[in-house]
């Protein structure tokens, strides 16, 4: 096949290219420019998207003699993944932008640039199964990407490579090393690419600037104190709210209202949550019949626990879940799953988080 | 393989390959008052002598750098710089925007850095600069520094006339640099009889070594070196002679400059070929700079190996990524350092809009072309370019 490997510099992307060309497949290296104001050199472990980031792509494109060309997506990227990441915290909610990255980018400009071009299908370096259509977790728990992933749908699958998911990050490593490839020790980038200094309340602030509100206690509805922009919060969080109350119990924050710009905090017994109501879903095959059992992964690295699946308002669903869970902020995606020890959990589709509410009725099973 | 893309580099000629090795070696600093020292001095000054030959020059205007963006960085700042030490109003540049950002980021940083103002001088649709533009730019040239207006363009080969230009700014006192990097051993070029004050060529474009260029500086023109140390070069630029190159450097020139006229003609007509059969096959496609036959008073007024062309609705890095899979070898103009394709400055400053600058391909012919180059890429052109199409402009 002609295959397109999207090489973003590091050891996953380098491995999963070489991988691709031991398969026999036609291999073409692109990298994916996306920052409008490249740095020269990568800061810290933070992002993709320096100069020296693609130069360290095109050192392994070259050691495997594939040509080597960098895309600008740069537009692209600010106006589907930056902007809608903004406006989302804008508006009260917590975006994940790798997944809204791995949905209108890699697999939807890159993807659909690279077809017309002549390619079969686009290899990344994604840790994750995926073979007959069936998106699984990788065999490496810690470093299971299938969560951004599972935003695509069976079309954008059909045309997906990652060579990755069978085998541990250290694995990855191991590949690298003994090809002599230089990012075999290359730091895990982590955060988010276009925040190189991983303070994400530092870039919504200047981005949006201040926008004060008050901070509501939720049992007395008391205000019990300001804040300089509900960007700063995330549903859940308890870390750095800067609000005691009297009571000096620890506080959570339980809900973002974004037209007063009111933050209600509240304690640990309000936090919970036992009901998800979605956006309309997306599914990685067809769509299954409702309602439906499986596993349900409310943010990137959370454990995923049962639920229950129906049809909710608006071609949403309506999720219970079996145990209740701290932390669900409306804007994340909720990614469904079908457990399988044996061939690795399946990823069903996912739909994003509308409303957390109480548990209002128990779950039957 | 078919190479059309000689304007980046171009092959190395066999009697430059011998000279250098044999320099090579030899061992010799020709900064020495030793045999060996002597006779790599020896060598590294009949270079000088013959380049400057070739060239119209006097062997004692000849400085001896590491290539075409050393030079152009030598002539805008230090001419810049000892002008304006000479009389602290001299502040102003005037440059054309299709320049070689080896002149343009030098200005630039001039600018920014060291209290220059730029004056852009207008050029016209083919990215000429006409020497009217010059005059009015320059008005009394009591507040400018130094003026550069290259020989011939880089990315869509047009010829201005340095000599016309040259006396307008003799006119007023100003010295005018030209980067005649692509000029030198495609079309005439006399150094004396430009009346230029700084000319800057290298050896690569010419089939001579990477990393050897020269400066052609006036005697008279007052230049403050970029580079410290020995002095080597009239004390203007600094570091052990590299002799190989510069031998290397001397052989490739005096062998593009006598083969010039045999060459131009049949590279030319390759050309011709080359731009005739696109169009056969995309009708649409659209020549940029100056027409393929234009002349001005010192000769062609567009390179001869030079075809720029433009394909309305197909993205540039999309058509060279097929062809290069298809071992067809061009280029889209300007690439900066990550590779990041840009539309290119050079078609924005004639006056092209950004599509069009954006779909545009570079073909450069060179001394190794022939036939079955053209005839490769006539064979592939029109379904690359109709996929590319497919793919769009990847832009909203």
């Amino acid at each position: 096949m002609r295959v397109l490997a999207a090489m973003s510099g590091g050891v996953d992307s380098a491995v999963a290219a070489a991988l691709a060309v031991d398969a026999g497949h036609e291999v073409t290296g692109v990298h994916l420019a996306l920052s409008p104001d490249r740095q020269t050199l990568r800061s810290g472990a933070r992002g993709c998207c320096s100069v020296e980031d693609a130069h360290d792509a095109r050192r392994v494109a070259d050691e495997l003699g594939i040509p080597f060309y960098v895309w600008d997506l740069a537009d692209r990227f600010r106006e589907d993944v930056v902007d809608d990441f903004v406006a989302e915290y804008a508006a009260g909610r917590t975006p994940n932008p790798c997944l809204r990255c791995n949905e209108k980018i890699k697999f939807s400009a890159v993807l659909g640039r690279a077809q017309a071009l002549g390619f079969d299908a686009v290899v990344t370096g994604h840790h994750a199964r995926l073979s007959d259509g069936q998106l699984r977790r990788s065999v490496d728990a810690a470093k299971d990407q299938s969560y951004v992933l599972g935003v695509l749908r069976p079309d954008q699958l059909a045309s997906a490579m990652f060579p990755l998911g069978s085998m541990t990050k250290d694995r990855v490593r191991e590949i690298a090393a003994e090809r002599g490839f230089a990012v075999a020790s290359k730091p895990d980038s982590h955060d988010i690419c276009f925040i190189p200094d991983g303070d994400t309340r530092g870039f919504l602030a200047r981005t949006l600037g201040s926008r004060p509100g008050p901070v509501v206690d939720a049992a007395t509805g008391a205000t019990v104190g300001e804040h300089d922009g509900t960007y700063g919060f995330t549903v859940g969080q308890r870390k750095g709210l800067g609000i005691t109350v009297g009571d000096q119990r620890p506080r959570y924050v339980l809900g973002i209202e974004p037209v007063s710009r009111t933050v209600t905090i509240g304690t640990q017994d309000l936090a919970g949550i036992g009901e998800v109501r979605t956006g309309v879903p997306t599914w990685t095959g067809p769509a299954p019949a409702m309602p439906f059992a499986a596993q349900v992964q409310l943010r990137a690295h959370a454990v995923p626990v049962a639920c229950e699946v129906a049809p909710g308002a608006n071609g949403g669903l309506r999720i219970t879940l079996a145990e209740e869970q701290r932390g669900v902020a409306p804007g994340q995606s909720a990614v469904l799953y079908e457990p399988d020890a044996q061939r690795g959990d399946r990823v069903l589709g996912q739909a994003t988080v509308e409303t957390p509410c109480e548990r209002e009725e128990t779950v039957r099973h | 393989m078919t190479y059309l893309d000689h304007a980046a580099t171009t092959p190395v000629l066999p009697e430059v390959l011998a000279a250098m090795a044999e320099q090579l070696g030899r061992v010799g600093n020709a900064s020495s008052l030793h045999a060996s020292g002597r006779a790599a001095r020896r060598s590294a000054e009949q270079s000088r002598e013959r380049l400057a030959e070739a060239l119209g020059a006097r062997p004692s205007e000849v400085l001896f750098t590491g290539g075409g963006t050393e030079s152009d960085n030598l002539a805008v700042k230090g001419l810049f710089w000892a002008r304006r030490q000479a009389d602290s109003r001299r502040r102003r540049i005037v440059v054309s925007p299709a320049e070689h950002h080896a002149v343009l980021d030098s200005v630039e940083w001039l600018a920014k850095h060291d209290g220059a103002d730029v004056t852009w001088l207008p050029v016209e649709p083919t990215g000429r600069v006409t020497p009217v533009a010059l005059a009015e730019a320059l008005g009394d040239g009591r507040d400018v520094a130094v003026a550069s207006v290259m020989w011939a363009n880089n990315e869509i080969g047009t010829v201005s006339d340095i000599a016309a230009l040259a006396e307008v700014a003799r006119e007023v006192g100003v010295p005018l640099h030209t980067d005649a990097v692509q000029a030198v051993g495609q079309v005439p070029v006399d150094f004396a009889a430009s009346g230029a004050d700084a000319l800057t060529m290298t050896g690569h474009k010419l089939g001579g070594p990477m990393g050897a260029g020269a400066l052609l500086l006036r005697r008279e023109a007052e230049c403050t070196p970029l580079l410290h140390g020995g002095g080597q070069e009239r004390d203007v630029r600094s570091g052990t002679l590299d002799v190989a190159a510069i031998v290397g450097l001397a052989v490739a020139t005096v062998a593009a400059v006598g083969s010039r006229e045999e060459r131009a003609a049949r590279v030319a007509d390759l050309r011709g070929r080359l731009v005739d059969g696109v169009v056969d096959q995309v009708p649409d496609v659209q020549l940029n700079g100056a027409p393929l036959d234009d002349r001005i008073a010192s000769g062609p007024g567009r390179l001869p190996g030079n075809a720029h062309l433009s394909f309305p609705g197909a993205e540039g890095d999309a058509l060279l990524m097929l062809l290069d899979a298809r071992g067809i070898e061009c280029s889209t103009g300007s690439a900066c350092s990550a590779g990041v394709a840009r539309p290119s400055h050079v078609l924005l400053a004639t006056g092209a809009d950004t599509d069009r600058a954006r779909s545009s391909l570079r073909f450069s012919l060179g001394h190794t072309s022939t036939d079955d180059d053209v005839e490769a890429l006539l064979e592939v052109i029109g379904p690359v370019v109709e996929r590319a199409r497919r793919a769009g402009m990847n832009r909203r």
